[in-house]
């Protein structure tokens, strides 16, 4: 195997342990009746990445996504979380140990304010006897909070905190969940299709968070449809399709039509290894190469050279 | 420095960025504060009333009001609970009066203590309000057909139980009717009853704008998959929704005995429409997620100010119901546009 063990571009937080998968999943399988929605899929996200899941309709990428944040309980395979196995039941097990995941649908509660929206669920409440006996919230400071985490993210242009939701365009409805998601996520962000129903403007507001949120050190699976932003932010991607993972690749290894290719069955990951000095080997450990060593070591690909970040 | 360069804008841009007319203004005023419509119907009922008949302002003619109003405007608040979730309650009226005859016929007949009597009423309405809750929540069916089916079930209870009879004033404890005496404030006579909806209204306002679970009771009504996927219990949140509006029904029933001086089985048949009503012309939206107890206050007041001025004067009561159904369609039109405020 010709494998490079070149760490990640990204230094904003040296001395973390690239090695061990923040999440992995092996052999995920699930099934709707007759119809198998994932026929074991591997999975590995390491820490500080950006790793998109991309593939045609019905080729398995939202089932694979709710099996590792707790919409859907897989039928076999296992979860890991730091390599320890976990299992989730639902969204708030997921939720508990710092899987955050932005769904397309945004789940946000229109009527309700950017704040209530922000602390939605996890509501802050007052210090002292209002608190703890009244039980109120703490209004103030959760508005203040909220308008932190959105200019932390680059999000300025939200001034008002007190606003309905449903005031907002949708890239500024796209930025309060996601602002959600990583003021709450400590281990994972999961972001589902977040530009599709964005203009080129908004779309550009969040692959910048999406940048923000890495440069973090929290790493991000995202769910996309769109190859040009798939391109410019992911650092591996993970093409799913009928089902089965049909490989790993790189931005640098493989161009948008080769990847495109791949995802639509056109030709294989073998028949297209790609270029750049990150082989398909290493991209795709099949089950049988993984971790020969069993001292926890996996490959991670470089990140592309003049990457965006 | 570099001088930064505003590309100009394009003809959409401009567009989306346009001053807003002044109707635009009032939507988004009302859209912030949806209790303002109804303050300024009342205020404008109250100044038109006052000047068609002065007597419409005395002291004496308010505090009337006050009294009519207080049985509807505390079903009001548990109607607005859960019309606030996107449901709708047709058993208010049968679970109030279920509750008072438990009340009345244990006092009566078995001799119970008035306070065990009304604590019995009590919950014996929230019971009721928890088992709309649960064939809610556990059931999955439609509020409206839950309740449709528990109004027949609790009305024929209440008559059941009671036997068709009601009981007087005299025969019960005086505790029962302790709700029904009123003490002066000034020039104005105010029941206990009164003040103790008052006192409803201020523990369930704070509840819902002050605690977290007043925040899931919005945003469940807002949009409930959205609440499910933010971590909301959404069931939980329905089913205590369902459970404190029967308890606030309970209480109700304590308010109606010493309104009424009796419990009778046949009392406050028009309860469901109006607690609907109130709410309603209050801003409270049909369709859930907004709306405040506050705005249901000042609708309850609305529909006692046009019973009360129009008799005053002089005027059939069937104008009363007219205007009221108009006010009703009015009050639905303005939250249609309210809710399609633009960004």
């Amino acid at each position: 195997m010709t494998v490079t063990t070149a760490q990640p571009a990204d230094s904003s937080t040296p001395g973390r342990n690239d090695r061990t998968p923040v999440l992995s999943a092996r052999g995920l399988v699930k099934s709707f009746g007759r119809v198998v929605g994932l026929d074991g899929v591997d999975l590995d996200l390491y820490p500080g990445e950006v790793l998109a899941v991309i593939g045609d309709n019905g080729a398995g990428k939202s089932t694979l996504i709710k099996c590792l944040t707790g919409a859907l309980v897989p039928d076999a395979g296992q979860l890991l979380l730091d390599g320890r196995p976990v299992q989730f039941k639902r969204p708030q097990d997921a939720r508990d140990v710092g899987i955050e995941t932005v769904y397309q649908s945004l789940a946000v509660a229109p009527a309700l304010d950017i704040a209530s929206n922000l602390f939605l669920g996890r509501e802050r409440r007052r210090p002292g006897v209002l608190g703890s006996v009244l039980r109120m919230l703490d209004h103030k400071g959760m508005r203040r909070s909220a308008a932190e985490a959105l200019t932390s993210l680059g999000i300025g242009t939200l001034q008002n905190m007190s606003q309905a939701v449903e005031t907002l365009s949708g890239g500024q409805r796209q930025a309060v969940s996601v602002a959600r998601a990583a003021a709450f996520g400590s281990k994972v962000i999961v972001l589902d299709e977040p530009t599709a129903a964005l203009g080129v403007k908004e779309s550009n507001q969040v692959l910048r968070m999406i940048k923000e949120v890495r440069s973090r050190g929290l790493p991000v699976i995202l769910i996309s449809h769109n190859m040009p932003h798939v391109f410019e932010v992911a650092d591996r991607i993970h093409i799913q399709r009928l089902g089965r993972s049909a490989g790993v690749i790189t931005p640098s290894s493989h161009t948008m039509n080769e990847a495109v290719a791949i995802m639509t069955g056109a030709t294989t990951l073998a028949e297209t290894p790609g270029s750049v000095g990150a082989p398909a080997a290493a991209a795709t450990p099949g089950p049988a190469e993984q971790d020969p060593a069993g001292d926890g070591r996996r490959p991670t690909p470089p990140r592309p050279e003049g990457h965006p970040s | 420095m570099t001088a930064t360069v505003h590309p100009p804008a394009t003809a959409a841009e401009q567009f989306a960025h346009r001053p807003r007319s002044p109707l635009q203004r009032v939507q988004h005023l009302l859209h912030a504060h949806p209790a303002i419509s109804p303050f300024l119907v009342l205020v404008l009922a109250f100044v038109v009333f006052s000047t068609v008949n002065p007597r419409f302002a005395s002291p004496n003619s308010l505090s009337l009001v006050l009294q009519q109003v207080a049985v509807v405007a505390a079903l009001a608040i548990g109607q607005t609970l859960i019309i606030l979730t996107a449901g709708i309650d047709l058993s208010v009226g049968a679970v109030a009066i279920l509750a008072m005859m438990v009340s009345a016929k244990t006092a009566q007949e078995q001799g119970m203590p008035g306070l065990l009597a009304i604590a019995l009423g009590i919950a014996v309405g929230t019971a009721a309000g928890a088992l709309n809750g649960l064939l809610v929540t556990r059931l999955k069916l439609p509020p409206f057909i839950v309740t449709l089916g528990t109004l027949s079930v609790f009305t024929a209870l209440g008559l059941l139980y009671s036997a068709g009879r009601s009981v007087q004033g005299s025969d019960l404890p005086a505790l029962l009717s302790w709700t029904g005496e009123s003490f002066p404030v000034g020039q104005f006579r105010i029941t206990r009853g009164v003040v103790l909806v008052v006192i409803l209204y201020l523990v369930i306002g704070f509840a819902l704008a002050k605690t977290a679970w007043g925040r899931h009771v919005y945003a469940v009504g807002d949009d409930l998959e959205a609440s499910r996927l933010a971590g909301i219990r959404v069931n939980r949140v329905l089913l205590s929704v369902y459970t404190v509006a029967g308890l606030v029904y309970g209480i109700t029933a304590w308010i109606i005995i010493g309104r009424a001086g009796a419990a009778s089985p046949n009392a406050i048949t028009d309860a469901n429409l109006e607690s609907i009503t109130a709410v309603v012309i209050g801003g409270t939206s049909l369709f859930g997620g907004r709306g405040a107890v506050l705005g249901t206050a000042l609708g309850a007041l609305i529909v006692g100010f046009f019973r009360s001025g129009l008799s005053l004067a002089g005027v059939d009561d069937q104008y009363r119901v007219l205007a009221i159904g108009l006010l009703v369609i009015l009050a639905v039109s303005m939250d249609q546009w309210i809710r399609k405020v633009k960004p």
